[in-house]
């Protein structure tokens, strides 16, 4: 059998870019993509350490939705859904994105009130919501466990019904066959080590190739952006936790929407293939070692088998973790640094798969005008020094 | 799972703790400007590599102590 053909080149490292992209996951990816097609920007490269999204992009869990609470989330997050609406054709390839639906559980009064509340947030700000009660979640999800005799009892639940889920690795595939064809560089296996500062402007960065110059440096690094902004000399309110998930042996379709439950930290679909894929709550420590307990996946299971009773004899497969940077109100941090040309796009921690094109699209355009874009305005740095946070907890929290 | 030296108990499960983040982040003194606070609230070193944290024996005695863990390996080292 042959190898089928290559979705992008293979280059070695040019001397010089106008914009060096760190990192090669799904955001960095995103971003090379729009800097092409939105600003005509194409002298750009994109340094990834290991293989093109192998981090979080190839192990979290692909929920998408926009339901935030907050007017700067909500606008960020359903410019992003709307450009996955588009997406498939845009890029010419299945992206196996699928609107099936994300309910997120309420177990208590204070989750119905908070989810009531969330849905009224996100109808003023233009993005579908809605509330069912407890008898509506069973007709829209029959396998859920409603009664009120329940450890985690099902009070009610937040219906997005243009969320859902999409294939992470086409998504990837999809975003580097583009770059690559614009002429952007992926460079694999090119690991950023330091960065050249000269009077506080970024002029290139040190990798494990060799210097390369740059106009610009746009960190894209995920759970490893502190241990580049801190060789940049940036301290960022970030903090690495791991972030894990597994997936059962394959069944036949049982789930077609997607559940989610903040308050027990469990989130489930069922992939395409057939696999229930399930999702856990950070481990408490923070760590880079892409791995964490196995008791976060006991209480998970735990939970899961209270709400999922059907699910008993489901064997799991496999389980793995991601290094997530969690910021302090769970809302990404982007934009300008106090470094000149350096740039960060951080702290989507449990939740940034469904960013992947809306971050892309705010970073490149905050990259090519050296400005924020106007979405990503809210989202500075300088948040932490104002005060004017943006706390996701009750819509983000753990859960994605 | 970590298995946990408190001071107190001895080597425990990690499921009887509470993770308390970054050991020695002193309350500022004095007059502080909005940066300084800031930092304080927010601003947490996250190495790759060994880190001073505290730990709180939350179902045990009740004691809060530091430890240094190393955040690749996990290997923790009382100190
Ligand atoms: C288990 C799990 C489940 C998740 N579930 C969801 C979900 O359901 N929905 C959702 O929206 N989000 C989810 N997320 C979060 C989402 O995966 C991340 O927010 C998002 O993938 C981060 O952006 P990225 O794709 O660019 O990250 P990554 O794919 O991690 O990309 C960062 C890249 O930077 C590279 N890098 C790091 N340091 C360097 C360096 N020095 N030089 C060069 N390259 C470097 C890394 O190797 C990596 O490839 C989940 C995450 C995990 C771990
Ligand atoms: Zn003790």
């Amino acid at each position: 059998m042959s190898h089928p053909d290559f979705l992008w080149r293979n280059p070695d490292p040019e001397p010089a870019y106008d914009v060096v992209i760190a990192g090669g996951g799904g955001h960095g990816l995103a971003t090379a993509y729009y800097l092409a097609r939105n600003h005509g920007i194409t002298n750009v490269a994109v340094l990834e350490k290991g293989w093109l999204a192998g981090g979080n992009m190839a192990r979290n869990t692909t929920i998408i939705r926009s339901n935030y609470l907050w007017d700067e989330s909500a606008a960020l997050y359903e410019h992003s859904l709307e450009l996955w609406e588009g997406l498939s054709e845009e890029l010419d390839y299945d992206l196996r994105f699928s609107q099936r639906g994300v309910l997120n559980l309420a177990h208590s009064l204070s989750d119905v009130r908070e989810g009531r509340r969330r849905v009224n947030a996100n109808r003023l700000n233009g993005v579908d919501a809605e509330w069912l009660d407890a008898e509506e979640v069973k007709k829209f999800c029959p396998v859920i466990n409603v009664s009120d005799r329940a450890r985690h009892p099902v009070m009610g639940a937040t219906l997005q019904r243009r969320g859902g889920i999409a294939k992470h690795d086409h998504v990837a595939w999809a975003l580097a066959r583009k770059a690559d064809a614009y002429g952007i560089d992926l460079i694999q296996g090119c690991e950023v080590t330091g960065f050249e500062i000269t009077k506080n402007r970024v002029t290139a960065v040190q990798t494990s190739r060799g210097r390369i110059a740059a106009g610009k440096v746009a960190l894209a690094a995920a759970g490893h952006t502190s241990v580049l902004a801190e060789r940049a000399g940036v301290r960022l309110p970030l903090q690495s936790h791991p972030l894990q998930a597994l997936v059962s042996e394959l069944l036949e379709p049982v789930l077609d929407c997607v559940v989610m439950s903040n308050a027990v930290h469990v989130y489930v679909s069922q992939a395409h293939k057939g696999e229930l894929v399930m999702g856990a709550g950070i481990d408490a420590y923070t760590s880079y070692g892409q791995r964490g307990g196995v008791h976060v996946i006991e209480a998970q299971m735990a939970a899961a088998l209270e709400l999922f009773p059907i699910f008993s004899r489901v064997r799991v497969l496999r389980t793995w973790a991601g290094i997530v940077d969690v910021s302090p109100d769970a809302s990404p941090v982007i934009g300008p640094t106090p470094v000149e040309g350096l740039y960060v796009n951080a702290g989507w921690g449990t939740g940034g798969f469904k960013a992947t094109p809306g971050s892309g699209w705010v970073y490149a355009h905050t990259l090519a005008h050296d400005r924020p874009h106007p979405l990503a305005e809210p989202f500075g740095l300088e948040r932490f020094t104002t005060g004017a946070l943006i706390d996701e907890h009750g819509a983000a929290a753990v859960a994605h | 799972m970590l298995l946990i030296e408190c001071p107190h108990c001895g080597p425990r499960d990690e499921t009887e703790f509470h993770y308390g983040g970054q050991a020695g982040v002193a309350y500022p003194a004095g007059e502080v400007s909005d940066e300084e606070w800031a930092a304080y609230v927010f601003l947490r070193d996250n190495p790759k590599g060994w880190f001073r944290e505290r730990w709180f024996h939350v179902h045990g005695c009740r004691t809060w102590f530091a430890v240094e863990r190393h955040t690749v390996t996990h290997e923790i080292r009382t100190s």
